[in-house]
């Protein structure tokens, strides 16, 4: 009890950050504890604040953006809201656990803490979004397809391992997508284009 | 250069490689992923690269690892090499620390370099400097300051795409500092240089409503819904002009191809727009009005469901929006009549989103008072949902039920509830539970409606679990009061009605004694009419109930009391010997005056009884987690019906038990041999026991069982109520417990949710005390370690027990210290309340007007922010009632509320669990009745909500105890033990009738 209270207070330091492994000693076992603590612990309940910014102005926003797989791994993370990180991987965790075992006929809204999780799996992946309770969940959720179809414009056919591979420039399409966690264009035509001109400058 | 070869090679976690090669979009061709099978292990050699390996740099990464950790305090020495790097190389390695931090591991080694790429004069390192530093810190940070003077220099200069950049970022996470600094900068980007101030915005807004770009217009609606969410004064003007941008989009005027989703024009700019006209309070203008509802019809009619996936989300997305503006502007009944119907179509829809949405949308629609009605007619459609495999649905569909819920429904409705209960998962228990304890009040009086009106057809089992219930529920005892009183006045009333009113009366009518006809002569004597009409099972209740009603008189009324003992010695010579039992010993005990008030108080709370209903769902094949969760659960009840019993001495598991002399420990410990004492105990345990093996008998019928959840699942430590009174009064340094031998010392310390308390034992005599124990018995949400107590305290001797304390979740549980010793041959055990209550993890707090209100409006509704008119309210001076917040380290916070009658508080609370919490407190108090108040508790919380509306209610009515001096009193001579235990032990219903 005293243990893990104290862990609790130094989530995941550098120093569990096993590098080992880079060297080709592939000790299972020690990685696994390694993984464990973080999990069970970002596995309490804990309801943190979201209030900072909600109350600050009580306008309707995208919280974050998570794209994860169906391990958990996360592809593509952006807050909107300042949390520390520790905080971070604890949404990540509880939204993975939230959306991945949901039935393909339940609804892409889930109720996450104090706010609501709009999702959407495509293949292996899972594209979530944090608003508001009274938000438009339609539009939210049309708007992670709108996300999609941009990212599959500009990869053509695009797959988990695009966005593995590229994805310095998924954040940049999502900086084109959505600023401040509002919509800000939603012209795919637009983005794809703007891409077009930012590779040129590189 | 082809864009995967040009990407930060990324590091190899190994068990990273777990990749889909499965497009995310289905191409024309039907493309079915297949399930299960779609994962690729290792498809290519993702990268075996360390961290950072160039020519100069460490070559292994044990090198690279220690010097990661030494690089915080000689950052000088790795700069340097750092700086070594070609831009390429730091672009790079920048990017691979963010593909490590999103993999969850922590990167803040390198947040310096990612700033520092922002003042790289050239594009594409400025550009991932940006990126991942915006990723990586929040406002926050203090490394964001540094690129303060950098951001600045991007936005004032010539270069647009670095423009674009560094407001980009400022937009996602530029906080105050950043907003000070960098507004005036930002504004003079609009084309209009001279807006400066905000006063000047309302034209500009209105200006760029009129762009054309439907891509800026998104932008600048984001803006004013912002702006009009804070102020909607300054607006008025744009309004005119977000109808026209609507009625463009409805009507699909001059929108190009590329902002046309699915055939709708842009969905989020309509909804956009829609919620922008939703902070403005109402629309003045007929034509405007009309205007907007002639595009308002046009969205509710013309919304069809088609089969593109996609078209339909668009179009219903819209489609609800307009809903929402539609009840927000109050139209026309018919208006509103149509949109219940769409709802209503909504709701039994398959398609479950749309379903979501209807049943939430409806439950906002219930604010309109003219269509609650036609929200009725979709009752058992939306009971349906209740049971959707779907927990988001079946939310929803829960708050709707609770929602339009009134007394011509209550009684399905919380039948329906329960039912659901039993196969509810662990999830929706809590939040079923509370709302179904509120609707319960509605069930009390079904119940009684249901005894007024075929008393015949009720087993005694029923009224019995209305008395319990009620006796277990404090918020419902007046109520039950005042429902029976009225039943009472009806001419004719059936025999169980005559038990179930006297009962409660006799338990709670002291709760009423304020209102008109309720005095306790007039309870008495309309009780008494009834006497002879009833028969002999009855006669037993109503004694019981002249003896409590006695008791309740204070000061004693000769003539009442005179009254009553004539009744008593009427029956002593009663053939029936349960009659005959009772006035003997009422009448012996009422005349021992003050040690009647101990015998006769009310009843402590009923053992929680397994229910039924939750054994089924343990029964079915449920979870394993699950089910180790209601064990759990089983266990803490145990564990606060432990704590009860210590604190039921005084009342006596049964008024027969006339429990006085070695009973009332708890509070006036006194010595007693230590044979006695442990004589005691067993009789307890036994009595603990025979509760226990009743508990588990599952209870004959269904139905009779209803309320058994209800109390199983209400608020953990709703079973230990009583004891949180006066705790409060305790200080954080002072005397917790004397006697002549020993004397315990609190000194308490606070800070945020840890605590720091010592315990001082000293002994007072001239010779040891041995065998010294003390036991902390935690509630569930505190961790508590109490450091070693040694066994002998030697003679004048004071020793120091430091007691560490951390709160883990909200909760109004109080710590037990149990603690005993022998002196000589006399032991000596008592039970300690600690003084870690809820209270003493908050942390006074002042907030200004300006911060307030935004919040208190943003928690709307329960429940992370409650309500309750609480009544029978110790009578105090608002100044006084000031204090007392005060004292509770609630701030209050004058000036806030216009009324001079209300207060306002808050307080930080902090706990693990929720850490540190802003809670607001609202109360309102009538001046012309100072017993009742209403009080408003916000959090955002909902377990920290109710458990501090609770424990300020607990506060508010609290009687401070009459402090009693050392008891002298020899032990009570024991008594008859009136119903045989075997009895008890069959029938849960024979055993409350024991209890009577």
């Amino acid at each position: 009890m005293h243990d893990s209270h104290a862990r609790f207070h130094s989530p995941f330091s550098f120093r569990n950050f096993n590098l080992t492994s880079l060297l080709g000693r592939r000790n299972r076992e020690k990685r696994k504890k390694v993984q464990c603590p973080r999990f069970t612990e970002s596995a309490r309940n804990s309801q943190f604040l979201f209030y900072y910014r909600s109350f600050d102005l009580s306008i309707r926003m995208i919280r974050f953006i998570l794209l994860q797989n169906r391990q958990g791994k996360t592809r593509l993370a952006k807050y909107y809201v300042p949390l520390e990180d520790s905080e971070k991987h604890k949404v990540e965790y509880e939204v993975h656990r939230l959306v991945v075992n949901r039935d393909p006929k339940f609804t892409n809204f889930v109720e996450f803490r104090t706010h609501k999780v709009i999702y959407r799996r495509y293949a292996g992946l899972f594209f979530s979004l944090c608003v508001d309770i009274t938000d438009n969940e339609l539009a939210y959720l049309e708007c992670i397809h709108l996300f999609v179809e941009i990212l599959d414009h500009f990869f053509s056919n695009v797959c988990e391992l695009d966005l593995v591979f590229n994805f310095h420039k998924v954040y940049l399409i999502l900086d084109e997508f959505i600023l401040a966690g509002e919509l800000q264009e939603t012209s795919k035509k637009a983005i794809i284009e703007r891409m077009g001109e930012l590779e040129k400058l590189e | 250069m082809d864009s995967r070869s040009q990407i930060p090679r990324v590091v190899n976690l190994i068990d990273e490689i777990v990749v889909f090669l499965v497009p995310l979009l289905p191409s024309s061709v039907d493309f079915n992923p297949p399930e299960g099978n779609d994962e690729v292990h290792n498809p290519i050699d993702v990268n075996l690269e360390p961290l950072v390996v160039d020519a100069e740099g460490p070559d292994t990464i044990d090198e690279v690892v220690p010097l990661r950790r030494s690089q915080r305090i000689h950052r000088p020495a790795i700069s340097n090499d750092y700086m070594g790097l070609t831009p390429y190389e730091k672009k790079k390695y920048v990017w691979k620390m963010l593909y490590i931090y999103m993999l969850g591991y922590d990167v803040d080694f390198g947040h310096m370099e990612a700033v520092s790429l922002i003042s790289a004069p050239k594009y594409p390192e400025k550009q991932v400097g940006y990126i991942v530093t915006s990723c990586l810190l929040n406002e926050n940070h203090d490394f964001l300051r540094l690129a303060i003077n950098t951001v600045r220099n991007d936005i004032i200069g010539r270069n647009e795409t670095f423009q674009c950049l560094a407001l980009t970022m400022v937009g996602n996470i530029g906080g105050r500092e950043f907003a000070e600094s960098l507004a005036a900068d930002v504004q003079k980007l609009l084309k209009n240089p001279d807006v400066v101030n905000i006063d000047g915005w309302a034209d500009r807004m209105a200006q760029l409503l009129d762009e054309r770009d439907l891509g800026v217009l998104t932008s600048s609606m984001s803006l004013l819904v912002a702006l009009v969410s804070n102020n909607h004064e300054a607006y008025w003007s744009c309004l005119p002009k977000c109808v026209r941008v609507l009625e463009r989009l409805a009507r699909n005027q001059d929108i190009p191809q590329e902002y046309t989703y699915y055939g709708i024009p842009s969905p989020w700019l309509q909804v956009k727009t829609m919620r922008a006209l939703q902070y403005f309070p109402t629309i003045e203008d007929p034509n405007t009005r009309r205007s907007l509802f002639e595009v308002l019809q046009r969205i509710l009619m013309g919304t069809d469901v088609v089969k593109n996936v996609n078209k339909n989300n668009a179009a219903h997305a819209v489609l609800f929006e307009a809903l929402a503006l539609v009840m927000h502007l109050d139209a026309e009944k018919e208006m509103m009549s149509q949109c219940v119907a769409l709802l209503g179509k909504f709701i039994s829809v398959r398609e479950p989103n749309i379903r979501y949405l209807g049943l939430e949308n409806m439950t906002r629609m219930l604010m309109v008072a003219e269509v609650q009605d036609i929200i009725k007619r979709h009752q058992a459609q939306i009971i349906t949902s209740l049971k959707d495999p779907d927990i988001s649905i079946r939310r929803r569909a829960l708050d709707l039920l609770y929602g339009m819920c009134d007394v011509s429904n209550a009684k399905d409705i919380v039948e329906e509830l329960l039912q659901y209960l039993s196969t509810a998962d662990f999830a929706m228990r809590e939040e079923l539970s509370l709302k179904a304890a509120i609707l319960a009040e509605k069930y009390v009086d079904v119940i009684l409606q249901l005894i007024d009106k075929a008393g015949d057809f009720v087993s005694d089992d029923i009224w019995f679990r209305v008395v319990q219930f009620v006796t277990n529920n404090e918020d419902l005892q007046p109520y039950a009061a005042a429902k029976a009183r009225e039943y009472l006045d009806k001419p004719a009333i059936h025999e169980t009605m005559v038990k179930v009113s006297s009962y409660l009366l006799g338990e709670f009518s002291h709760l009423l004694a304020r209102r008109p006809g309720s005095s306790p002569k007039e309870i008495f004597n309309i009780i008494h009419e009834k006497l002879p009409t009833v028969s002999t099972s009855t006669i037993p209740i109503l004694l019981s109930t002249y003896a409590k009603i006695l008791m309740h008189t204070q000061p004693p009324d000769p003539e009442l009391q005179n009254q009553i003992w004539a009744i008593f010695n009427k029956y002593e010579s009663c053939i029936d010997a349960e009659i005959q039992q009772r006035a003997v010993e009422y009448f012996a005990l009422s005349r021992k005056g003050a040690a009647l008030m101990d015998i006769l108080a009310e009843m402590p709370k009923f053992p929680e009884r397994q229910s039924a209903l939750i054994k089924k769902a343990e029964d079915a094949e449920i979870d394993t987690a699950e089910q180790s969760a209601i064990k759990l659960r089983a266990q803490q009840q145990t564990s606060n019906a432990l704590v009860v019993t210590d604190q039921c001495y005084a009342n006596g598991p049964s008024p027969i038990v006339p429990a006085v002399g070695p009973l009332t420990l708890v509070k006036v410990p006194s010595m007693s041999g230590s044979e006695e004492h442990t004589a005691v105990d067993q009789a307890l345990t036994q009595s603990n026991g025979t509760l226990t093996k009743v508990d588990s008998q599952p209870p004959s019928d269904l139905l009779g069982d209803l309320l058994g959840p209800l109390a199983i699942e209400g608020p953990p430590g709703a079973a230990v109520q009583s004891e949180h009174s006066a705790v409060t009064e305790v200080e954080d340094s002072g005397v917790l417990y004397e006697d002549p031998y020993i004397q315990i010392g609190i000194k308490a310390e606070w800070q945020a949710q840890h605590g720091r308390l010592v315990l001082f034992l000293g002994n007072k005599n001239t010779s040891p005390l041995d065998s010294v124990q003390a036991l902390i018995l935690p509630p569930a949400h505190l961790k508590m370690e109490l450091s070693l107590v040694p066994e002998i305290i030697p003679p004048r001797a004071q020793v120091q027990c430091p007691l560490e304390v951390l709160n883990l979740h909200p909760s109004r549980d109080v710590a037990v210290l149990d603690f005993s010793y022998k002196f000589g041959t006399n032991m000596v055990n008592v039970k300690l309340r600690l003084p870690a209550v809820l209270n003493k993890f908050l942390q006074p707090m002042p907030v200004s007007a300006e911060e307030f209100f935004p919040q208190w409006r943003s928690l709307s509704g329960p429940p992370l922010k409650l309500q309750e008119v609480v009544r029978g309210v110790r009578p105090l001076p608002l100044e006084e009632m000031a204090n007392l917040f005060n004292s509770f380290r609630l701030m209050i916070c004058p000036g806030l509320d216009p009324n001079p009658n209300n207060l306002v508080a808050s307080a930080t609370f902090y706990s693990e669990s929720t850490r540190a919490m802003l809670c607001l407190i609202r109360i309102e108090t009538d001046p012309a009745d100072r017993t009742q108040l209403r009080m408003t508790v916000a959090s955002g919380d909902p377990a920290l909500t109710f458990e501090l509306k609770e424990f300020i209610k607990e506060q508010l009515v609290s009687i401070p105890t009459a402090p009693r001096g050392p008891t002298t009193a020899p032990p009570a001579p024991p008594v008859v033990q009136p119903t045989s235990p075997a009895m008890a032990l069959t029938d849960p219903g024979a055993m409350l009738a024991g209890l009577l």
